[in-house]
């Protein structure tokens, strides 16, 4: 196996992986943040709009997490120094 | 001047390098060392499109019974996002309207024009985004120092404990580099995943990715918007203790 093989194997590899096992704490945040909220809601109907406005903010300061490997995931597929390196050779 | 419109609708998937640059490495127009490249053409468009509708909406204003319906549009979402903005940053004087209003409009308007096939928001672009976060960057210290004053600000750095100081800068700057990276990351995973699913099924499947983009648009502009004016009014001035009941 030549090096072009071995980093476009591990470049695709590392991009799944690294959405995979990314995504799972911010799913699980983000998941257990709305049914904390939605229960909030239930309970205090009057407060609902300044609920979901914080709401929003919170999912949006977690879903940080997965767009941070996404990012890592779109460098590894499209913006790999490597593979650019291994190709100019 | 050159002028090359050949690349303005190319689909990013059909040409070979797809990439994070691609957006910004089609020129449109070039003098010698000057490139006007697709998103900042879009960006143009975007921002005419908003002082078009602005201009037309604003000039037969009216009150009273008989009201257009363009001016109800317009004031519903100014008075909505006044409530929003001043809920959230305990002020009563509208001073972060302007800059949530200016931001959520640009970020809106060039996030729903998504729907059109083959246009590319501005916002799917990390200078785009990087810029618009630096507009809050900016706007942090003006409005923590117009409220509380520079010692109010700096005191900002320093709380609870001076050893936190490397970390309140560090964190200073990291929010605002989140911001401007959740923005990208959300608008240009909905237009790869469109423009992929549309190289494999051309006809119905890209729309149902497109309709759940608008979704996702709106409730970005909204975030950015917010965010900003949490952001800003992180400092506010200190309220005297007997004054507080």
């Amino acid at each position: 196996m030549d090096s072009y093989a071995i980093i476009g194997a591990v470049s695709i590899l590392g991009a799944c992986l690294c959405m995979g096992i990314g995504s799972i704490g911010s799913a699980l945040g983000e998941g257990h943040a709305a049914a904390t909220a939605l229960q909030a809601m239930a309970q205090q109907p009057d407060e609902a709009s300044r609920i979901r406005s914080t709401m929003f903010v919170s999912l949006a300061m977690i879903e940080t997490t997965a767009l941070y490997a996404l990012l890592i995931a779109f460098l590894a597929l499209y913006a790999n120094p490597f593979w650019n390196y291994a190709i100019s050779q | 001047m050159n002028v090359d419109f050949s690349r303005w609708l190319d689909i990013p998937v059909t040409d070979k390098k797809i990439g994070l640059d691609n957006y910004d490495s089609i020129h449109l127009f070039s003098w010698d060392n000057i490139y006007i490249n697709v998103t900042i053409f879009n960006s143009w468009i975007v921002m005419a499109l908003i002082v078009l509708i602005s201009w037309l909406i604003t000039r037969h204003l009216t009150c009273g019974k008989e009201v257009s319906k363009a001016q109800t549009l317009i004031e519903t979402m100014v008075l909505w996002l006044q409530k929003e903005a001043n809920e959230t940053s305990g002020s009563k004087t509208n001073q972060y309207l302007g800059m949530a209003m200016g931001l959520f409009c640009f970020i809106l308007v060039s996030n729903l024009l998504t729907f059109i096939p083959w246009f590319r928001p501005p916002t799917a672009s990390l200078s785009t985004t990087m810029a618009l976060a630096g507009v809050v960057f900016l706007a942090i210290p003006y409005f923590s120092i117009k409220n509380a004053g520079i010692k109010g600000y700096l005191k900002k750095f320093i709380d609870p404990i001076p050893l936190m100081l490397p970390m309140n800068i560090f964190s200073e700057f990291f929010s605002i580099f989140a911001m401007g990276l959740r923005l990208f990351g959300n608008m240009l995973s909905g237009v790869m995943f469109a423009s992929i699913l549309s190289a494999f099924v051309p006809i119905v499947a890209p729309l149902t990715m497109q309709t759940l983009g608008l979704l996702t648009g709106s409730i970005q502009a909204y975030i950015f918007a917010l965010l900003a004016v949490v952001y800003s009014s992180a400092v506010k001035e200190e309220i005297e203790p007997e004054n507080l009941t």
